[in-house]
């Protein structure tokens, strides 16, 4: 079998200014991992190659590293899928600060989950000699974020990470929602409002990598969707973010005759109702933005035009809206 | 040097729990060589014993029973009568902390059979409880994060112990390669176990023996180190963990004939038997060419019989693991396992309240303490009980918390020779680094697994052992020219390994001497020259120790019998 290429990231900051890349050439033993190539690198080409693993069976989260540009477990994938034209490229996590070779400065991440009061906070009124009670489907609500295991793969490939890095992050809100969505919490609304705060919940742009990359059931993004779901249901809505929700939902929707209505988005409705009618500065603040789509010529039409399908999205309203009663009752 | 009234080496279960008992009432701080959620308690899949009684009647009572038969009669009946009867309150605990456990129709904590276990009494969350528990008290030490310092990515280098008091450690900052001191009152180490010298290993490339070695080097003595635990299904040559809980949920084990083979061994229990006798069961069937595949060197674990919905809902992890790293999905077909090496039941010798012993009379070492994997109290003897494990972790590490606090009030800081304990731990460092290297550490570290392996594994000889030991012998002379390339200070990995290579060469040698001297089968220990316990010659834990010129010397001190006599042990 042909020897693959690895293209290793190398930053030792005592000697390089910037981190390269570095090639090193490896048969691929039968059913290897990637962590088990990188071990074969540094156990029998060059010592000095630096990375962190421990547990090798993806519970530990140790290993995580961009692989072809995108963070993964280095030991819960195998090698050879990973070859891209005869090669591998293997780089540190992204939206962290290096320490050297693919080990990057962790304490941001884990600042993060320790924003969003990631612990239990009991009923004290109610005093258990025997375990709290809770429901199998209680249970179910929680258990996808109770699988993370903190690799911070989502943390690296966030993109809003990379343009705000005050942004909770992924495995911080997954976090949330596993307390959220806990029927043995007690502090469930000061959580949202908490989280429905600039930098939370509402930051997340939907890009999906999150749960792309995670390699457990945790899932970001879906966890994201939950909290937006419970500030819905707790109206907690005094914010940009869940008034846009409900800016769209009322113009595309049909809930606001003559604003829009009917499968219908009214991009100049939407901005406005989402800042606040009363909120002269954010309103305000909208004006260089605007100013900038015209120059670019992204500015919306003023009256809103119908797309072809406009039916199934009517439909799609429709049948929202009888969920949310048939949910009401 | 850095002043705490308590420092804890290992994040882990023990560690952890024992932090927050004592966060907010002493200066804490806990050393680690990974960040805490990395920790290997982590790995445990598929429970925690607890007579929660649950799922059928239960009690502590028959909770003991079962731990004292399943340890082959060499467990300390009286430390094991604590852990059964402080599990339902600790797992009850770790429950209202905001574990994430499984749950039974009434909405309690759901519990399953397991091996050697009369009653369903594994408390669990998916297959993923260490997980779980783990998490739970790093959640915990994020509310008490004021009261506890964590020094992650620190390693120990030494225990500090001087005229019977542990005084500290020495420790390097992995980031920047700077030794540093920690003094304390109170050392904890909670530092797991041994398991990585094996070739065939569950356990994380962590689990080097680093605070046993420490203790080792130390001068102390170590108990019970020949009896490692072999786990009877290690994913086929990689000996990655599918839980017990697999056969625990209805899981067969077969042959190459696809026979259940576990009937000619334990009729009663079946594939729920202790470990070390199914583990042998299946040694057994390789052995005499009974093994499945083209070598006939494995076994299958067939899950097929238990539906899609049980082992999606059940058994999550063990299947993506088998679909990861063999490509096989258990929903359609049968998963090839072998038995690969577990649990380190051997440690550091300590009292029901986790004081560690210097000798084989008893006599108890201020200010050290130790719990988990890494300690033997005894509670598991000779074999472990499956969910045994996590169990010991936190009931331990509670009791030491609560025991260290009890100390540590109208203790005193006693002196430390800074540079010295200092320019001792550099040294070895130095020593690795500037002299001649002709050896590769991966050459040492693979013919050392091999050894392991092949001749201390689940079935042992005289002849294998006596190879073994020679084998070690060479590699640990080799060791002193093993080349190490990285000569930076930050995150020096490669200097980390050698060190660690040094702690398994050291305590291997420990594990085949207690074997050679050991001539009786009991439990986890099967010598194929005495196939049969010894009651009258061997009821008694082996205290391996160093005498003044590094030679090891072998001690003995007697099992703690309270309520049960020795039987035969059948299943």
């Amino acid at each position: 079998m042909a020897k693959t290429k690895f293209l290793v990231s190398r930053y030792n900051a005592a000697r390089d200014t910037k981190p390269y890349l570095q090639e090193f050439k490896l048969e691929i033993p039968q059913g290897a991992t990637l962590l088990d190539c990188i071990n074969l690198i540094k156990w029998t080409q060059d010592g000095t190659l630096t990375y962190r693993m421990s547990c090798r069976s993806a519970i530990c989260g140790s290993c995580s590293m961009k692989v072809n540009g995108h963070a993964r477990l280095a030991c819960k994938t195998q090698a050879a899928e990973a070859v891209i034209d005869g090669a591998i490229t293997i780089e540190p996590m992204g939206n962290s600060p290096l320490i050297r070779d693919l080990v990057v400065d962790l304490e941001p991440f884990f600042d993060s989950i320790d924003r969003v009061k990631p612990f239990l906070v009991p009923d004290d009124s109610k005093q258990w000699k025997r375990e709290t009670l809770q429901s199998h489907d209680d249970y179910r609500k929680i258990e996808d974020a109770s699988t993370c295991i903190m690799c911070a793969s989502c943390w690296s490939d966030c993109n809003v990470l990379g343009v705000d890095p005050r942004f909770l992050g992924p495995a911080a809100l997954a976090k949330a929602q596993r307390f959220v969505y806990d029927s043995r919490d007690n502090e469930t609304r000061d959580r949202i409002e908490f989280l429905s705060r600039t930098t939370g919940m509402w930051d997340c742009t939907h890009c999906a990598e999150c749960a792309t990359r995670c390699p457990t059931d945790a899932k970001p993004l879906f966890r994201i969707k939950e909290l937006r779901t419970a500030a819905m249901t707790y109206k907690i809505t005094d914010n940009n973010g869940a008034r846009h929700v409900l800016a769209f939902r009322e113009s595309v929707g049909g809930f606001l005759p003559g604003v829009g209505g009917g499968g219908l988005l009214n991009e100049n409705y939407v901005p406005i109702r989402s800042v606040g009618f009363f909120n002269l500065d954010g309103i305000l603040s909208l004006i260089p933005v605007g100013i900038r789509m015209i120059i670019r010529g992204k500015n919306p039409p003023i009256l809103p035009h119908i797309i072809d399908k406009i039916g199934e999205v009517r439909a799609m309203f429709r049948r929202f809206n009888d969920y949310r009663k048939e949910y009401r009752k | 040097m850095r002043k705490h009234d308590v420092v804890i080496v290992g994040a882990g279960l023990a560690g952890l729990r024992a932090a927050l008992e004592l966060a907010g009432k002493v200066d804490v701080a806990v050393v680690s060589k990974v960040y805490p959620s990395r920790s290997h308690s982590g790995a445990a899949q598929g429970g925690v014993a607890a007579a929660m009684a649950n799922e059928s009647d239960d009690s502590p009572e028959l909770h003991m029973y079962d731990t004292v038969k399943g340890s082959d009669y060499l467990g300390d009946q009286d430390a094991i009568e604590i852990m059964t009867r402080d599990a339902p309150i600790t797992i009850t605990e770790m429950e209202h902390l905001g574990c994430v456990f499984s749950r039974d129709g009434e909405g309690r904590i759901a519990q399953r059979e397991f091996g050697g276990h009369s009653k369903p009494r594994a408390c669990y969350a998916a297959d993923r409880t260490g997980h779980a528990l783990l998490h739970t008290l790093y959640e915990q030490s994020f509310k008490y994060k004021k009261d506890i310092t964590f020094y992650n990515e620190w390693y120990l280098l030494d225990l500090i112990y001087q005229d019977g008091s542990a005084r500290g450690v020495v420790v390097m900052d992995m980031k920047t390669g700077d030794i540093e001191v920690i003094h304390a009152k109170a050392v904890l180490f909670g530092t797991g176990g041994y398991g990585r010298a094996y070739k065939i290993t569950s356990n994380a490339f962590a689990n080097t023996g680093d605070g046993i070695m420490a203790t080792y080097r130390a001068g102390l003595p170590l108990e019970d180190m020949e009896f490692v635990q072999f786990h009877p299904t290690g994913l086929y040559q990689q000996g990655i963990l599918m839980s017990e809980a697999a056969r625990g949920e209805g899981g067969y084990l077969l042959n190459g004939n696809m026979e259940r083979f576990m009937e000619r061994y334990a009729k009663s229990r079946m594939e729920l038997a202790p470990r070390d006798i199914v583990s042998r069961a299946e040694q057994t069937e390789i052995n005499e060419g009974r093994g499945a595949g083209p070598k006939k060197d494995f076994i299958y674990v067939d899950l097929r019989h238990l539906g899609r919905e049980k082992i999606l809902e059940k058994l999550p992890q063990i299947r993506q693991l088998a679909i990861d790293f063999l490509g096989i999905d258990c929903i359609d077909h049968p998963i090839p396992i072998q038995p690969t090496a577990h649990y380190s039941m051997g440690g550091i010798p300590a009292s029901k309240d986790c004081e560690v012993y210097r000798d084989e009379k008893g006599t108890i070492v201020k200010g050290f303490y130790a719990a988990g994997e890494c300690s033997c109290i005894s509670v598991h003897g000779a074999n472990r009980l499956g969910t045994n494990s996590l169990l010991d972790a936190t009931v331990f590490g509670r009791r030491a918390g609560k025991s260290i606090l009890n100390y540590v009030v109208g203790a005193q800081h006693e002196p430390v020779n800074e540079a010295e304990v200092k320019r001792k731990a550099r040294k070895r460092i130095d020593d690795l680094l500037y002299t001649p290297s002709t050896e590769s550490a991966n050459d040492i570290r693979n013919e050392l697994k091999g050894t392991m392996t092949n001749h201390v594994g689940v079935y042992r000889t005289k002849d294998g052992l006596a190879t073994a030991h020679k084998k070690l012998k060479e590699l640990q002379g080799r060791f002193t020219k093993v080349r190490v390339e990285d000569k930076g200070k930050v995150f020096n990995t490669e200097i980390i390994e050698a060190l660690e290579l040094s702690n398994m060469l050291t305590y291997s040698e420990l594990i085949i001497a207690g074997a050679e001297a050991r001539t009786e089968s009991r439990g986890a220990h099967a010598r194929v020259d005495f196939p049969k316990r010894d009651d009258v010659n061997w009821m008694k834990h082996t205290m391996a120790s160093a005498d003044a010129d590094g030679a090891i010397q072998l001690k003995y001190k007697p099992v703690v019998v309270t309520k049960h006599q020795p039987e035969e042990r059948k299943y």
